[in-house]
């Protein structure tokens, strides 16, 4: 049994390590959609990777690095405010462009809803 | 009086999960902050069913774990419409309808959806949902129906479908 401890503790270094730099790369492709994708309600889309996988997997690495049982509480905790405030975020802002009038790009050309003959 | 104790209960297992020094001047200063957080919040009439959801702890955690797999699996395809060489991606608005009846129903209802990559939720009228998708075929009404009755149930907690079904 304790053979087995011995060897957690040496690969929860690797484990925490490996899983962060995961956590890093899906933050690096929600950047890389933000930047691609045509509009603003698709660009939310995109963010929204970073926004989930990648706080996720950056979190769980850093708990298997945390020295005690105390920041692994703190790392939850800030998982938890994450998780709640951040989709409350995006539909306050995808809402607001909605009333504001942004007309979103839709189907697999990409058009924009036609905005003139509204206001003709 | 319930979610008065699941309050105080949550307060101080927050302030002594991210304090981490248990000497009794900082334990003092904990329970006066943890009792003048308890009297604003009575004060300002947030301690029912929505400022303190405790009661539903075990079936909301229950439906967040179904939420997380949804979640990673949902990462996939925006993952791949990131990264694609050609932007495959057909945007859409649709209109779900949902069963939730409370506030806090709708309002897990809503960030699920949000939170979950390729849809985001833009407009909350009565119970209709509008919801901008990044794939058109993927965001069927159908698609919303397994997270619509598992979030009211979670939170509206009513088994009247598991009767009648």
């Amino acid at each position: 049994m304790s053979e087995l401890i011995d060897i957690f503790m040496i690969v929860k270094p690797w484990i925490g390590g490996i899983l962060s730099l995961a956590g890093a790369l899906l933050c690096l492709i929600g950047s890389v959609g933000v930047l691609r994708f045509p509009d603003f309600f698709t660009r939310l889309h995109a963010a929204s990777i970073t926004d989930t996988g990648g706080v996720t997997l950056a979190l769980v690495g850093m708990a298997f690095l945390a020295p005690t049982w105390l920041i692994v509480f703190k790392l939850a905790a800030i998982w938890l405010f994450i998780f709640l405030t951040s989709p409350t975020g995006s539909h306050a802002l995808a809402n607001a462009a909605h009333t504001a009038g942004l007309q979103p790009v839709i189907g697999r050309d990409l058009k924009r809803a036609d905005t003139t003959e509204e206001e003709a | 009086m319930g979610y008065f104790l699941g309050l105080i209960f949550v307060l101080s297992a927050l302030w002594l999960g991210l304090s981490g020094i248990y000497e009794p001047l900082l334990l003092t200063l904990g329970g006066i902050s943890v009792v003048i957080a308890i009297l604003l919040a009575a004060r300002l009439e947030t301690v029912d069913r929505e400022g303190s959801p405790y009661g539903r702890t075990i079936p909301i955690l229950a439906y967040w774990c179904w939420l997380l797999v949804e979640i990673f699996k949902a990462n996939w395809p925006v993952i791949k419409a990131c990264l694609g060489a050609d932007l495959k991606i057909n945007p859409a608005l649709v209109k779900v309808k949902t069963r939730c009846e409370s506030n806090l129903a709708k309002t897990i209802f809503a960030n699920s959806i949000t939170l979950t990559p390729g849809t985001v939720t833009v407009e909350v009228e009565g119970d209709m949902m509008l919801i901008h998708a990044l794939f058109e075929e993927a965001a069927t009404p159908e698609s919303f129906e397994e997270m619509d009755l598992r979030s009211y149930r979670a939170a509206d907690g009513k088994r009247k479908e598991e009767l009648a079904a």
